[in-house]
């Protein structure tokens, strides 16, 4: 092995990536994009609420209505929308554009719901309830310990997935592309051996991973302020394990064929499943156990779990020692099967 | 001398398709030799497999009356037919990138002195013009001062001026005592360039020797070229060959001294003669025959 030959081609694969502008700024402007958009989404609305129709719309004026529960209309829970009628209410509550109709003059309280509708059964418990005032509720207990937002958690699943894009096209379509195109077989025409090649490529890539990573998180954290509860270190330390695996799977795909469109088709295959059963939108809690057994599968899964644990349950190396031990045994796995199948050629 | 490079019984066999053949041949340090042959002949393929890029399926390939080992790829040179380079890098980065990959590299300054690459060293590899390209491609073949040179058709693409500067850097090679060994199309180029020559066809060789000695072999003498209209009367009883190849009356004759001199006395006009030499193109296309390849 020789580390001149290794540090070069890192060289010339880290400038290919910072002077191709296009790529470049999809690789940054992507997640920020998403972590920007779904904070906007969910800025001070995370909890559910609904939609309830409420005709006529004189029947509501400033909020408050003479027919309904005070504390119907003040619940955070709701969101009023004033309505025509009732046909124009019924003809939205079809449609599902709200989850309540509810008739604003009626001394009964009369209302209607869309039975299909999961929330508009939630909205009518929530209005019904609201009739229940002055009898004596449940004991409540808040939970005093430090609360997640949903941007906290969502924060790793958006990171985790752009270093899968990353490292799957980075590598797999890159190498594939250069063995279509003639450029692998000019390097083999040199004393560069495969696996120094293999070892740039992946060295490269992580450290272009962890630079996307770092620049983005510190961007995303000017606008949110993330909370990690965890050592930041043991998160980076995380990331890099997890980095390492998703580009070792990538050296798998990439180490053969020449073309293209099939390696695209591929690795979408992959890259589709692992996103959305590896948690990275929404959590599997509650899900069948087919899908939560099918989602260990994925090392992406275990590089969230370990990821999120640290970051918002404060775990030590020590918690999260079987998901990195997993994805180190997989990526050196991964890594021997890349290498074997290699070919500069084919 | 003993040969720089020994071909032995070299065979490649795609699937049903025979690409090499039984091909057999040596080349001596110093020299330039040519391998010829029409379109898929098999050139490209043995000069891969010789460069220890495509896997043989038989035979085996001395290099300095050795197999091939770990320092070959130090000592060889090689300029493909088709190149991709790395993207985004500028002619001159591409030129450190690949001489930092050998141990004993060249002096970039120099090089790109000798490809002419001075002027676009900033330019980046991907925004070239295919002489500019073929001259990069050329610089990186010669990066690490190889011993051994390896061109496949280098001078496809090119225009006149272009071709006459690649003809001179690969004689000055040559006489640097670097031995070259190069496929191409060109019968000009060939028989500028080579010293030994291997023609091809079907994954075989079919002829072999210096250029003299296969035009001699092949080339089937000298041609005296007279218009169509010359009368004909005159050249009844010439102890040549003489036929009619489209407007012109070809004689063909190994001696043309000797073919003008009994012409002038039959009192025959020469007005619009012309005489042909036998060059490669004919030994080529005698060896190859005329009708189109793939």
């Amino acid at each position: 092995m020789n580390l001149k030959r290794i540090w070069v081609v890192f060289k010339a694969r880290n400038a290919e990536f910072f002077r191709d502008r296009a790529a470049f700024g999809w690789n940054f402007a992507f997640p920020l994009l998403i972590i920007i958009g779904f904070g906007l989404m969910f800025d001070g609305r995370e909890f559910k609420r609904f939609r309830v129709g409420i005709f006529p719309p004189a029947a509501i004026e400033h909020g408050a209505s003479e027919a309904l529960p005070p504390t119907f209309l003040k619940d955070r829970h709701v969101i009023v929308v004033p309505v025509v009628d009732r046909e124009d209410g019924e003809n939205r509550l079809s449609r599902h554009r709200i989850d309540l109709l509810v008739d604003g003059t009626s001394v009964s309280g009369a209302y209607w719901m869309n039975s299909s509708s999961p929330n508009s059964s939630l909205a009518e418990k929530v209005y019904l309830s609201s009739y229940m005032v002055g009898k004596t509720p449940p004991q409540r207990g808040v939970t005093s310990g430090p609360q997640i937002r949903y941007i906290d958690w969502l924060m790793p699943g958006i990171l985790a997935m752009n270093m899968m894009f990353s490292a799957l096209w980075g590598i797999g379509y890159v190498i594939v592309r250069y063995r279509k195109n003639g450029t692998l077989k000019r390097l083999k025409a040199t004393p560069l051996t495969a696996f120094e090649y293999l070892t740039a490529q992946m060295l490269s890539r992580i450290f272009l991973i962890i630079f996307t990573l770092v620049v983005i998180w510190a961007g995303s954290d000017l606008i949110f302020d993330f909370h990690i509860t965890g050592s930041p270190l043991l998160l980076l330390v995380v990331f890099i394990l997890g980095g390492l695996n998703l580009c070792s799977i990538g050296l798998i795909f990439a180490a053969r064929g020449t073309s293209e469109e099939f390696t695209s088709g591929i690795l979408n295959f992959i890259s589709w499943p692992m996103m959305f059963v590896s948690e990275v939108w929404f959590s599997l809690e509650g899900s069948s156990k087919l899908v939560q057994d099918f989602a260990l599968l994925f090392p992406m899964t275990y590089l969230l779990r370990a990821a999120r644990k640290v970051m918002n349950e404060a775990a030590t190396l020590a918690d999260i020692q079987g998901e990195c031990l997993i994805l180190a045994v997989t990526t050196l796995v991964f890594l021997v099967i890349g290498a074997l199948l290699f070919s500069w050629n084919e | 001398m003993p040969p720089i490079l020994e071909v032995r019984h070299l065979k490649k066999r795609y699937s049903s398709v025979e690409a090499v053949r039984d091909v057999s041949f040596s080349v001596s340090p110093g020299i330039c030799f040519g391998l010829l042959g029409p379109n898929g002949a098999g050139k490209t393929t043995t000069l891969e497999i010789i460069e220890d890029i495509t896997p043989a399926s038989g035979g085996e390939v001395l290099y300095r009356g050795r197999a091939r080992g770990r320092n070959f790829r130090e000592e060889i040179g090689i300029q493909f037919q088709h190149t991709s380079l790395l993207n985004f890098l500028s002619v001159r980065e591409t030129l450190e990138t690949f001489a930092s990959l050998f141990s004993k590299p060249a002096d970039i300054d120099d090089i790109s002195r000798r490809c002419d690459l001075v002027t676009i060293a900033n330019q980046r590899n991907d925004r070239l013009s295919g002489g500019q390209g073929q001259r990069l491609t050329l610089a990186l073949a010669l990066i690490n001062q190889p011993s051994l040179v390896f061109l496949d058709e280098p001078s496809t693409g090119l225009d006149p001026q272009s071709r006459r500067n690649l003809w001179s850097i690969l004689r000055e090679l040559k006489e640097e005592g670097r031995t070259l060994i190069l496929t191409t199309h060109s019968m000009e180029e060939a028989e500028y360039l080579c010293d030994d020559i291997a023609i091809m066809d079907r994954g075989t060789i079919i002829a072999s020797g210096s250029p003299r000695e296969l035009i001699e072999r092949h080339g089937g003498g000298s041609a005296i070229i007279l218009p169509g209209h010359t009368p004909q009367g005159p050249l009844q009883g010439l102890n040549y060959s003489v036929r009619k190849n489209g407007a012109d009356i070809v004689i063909h004759t190994d001696h043309v001294h000797q073919g003008l001199k009994e012409l002038i006395d039959r009192h025959i006009a020469l007005p619009g003669m012309s005489i042909h030499t036998a060059n490669l193109e004919d030994v080529f296309l005698h060896l190859t025959g005329r009708e189109l390849r793939e």
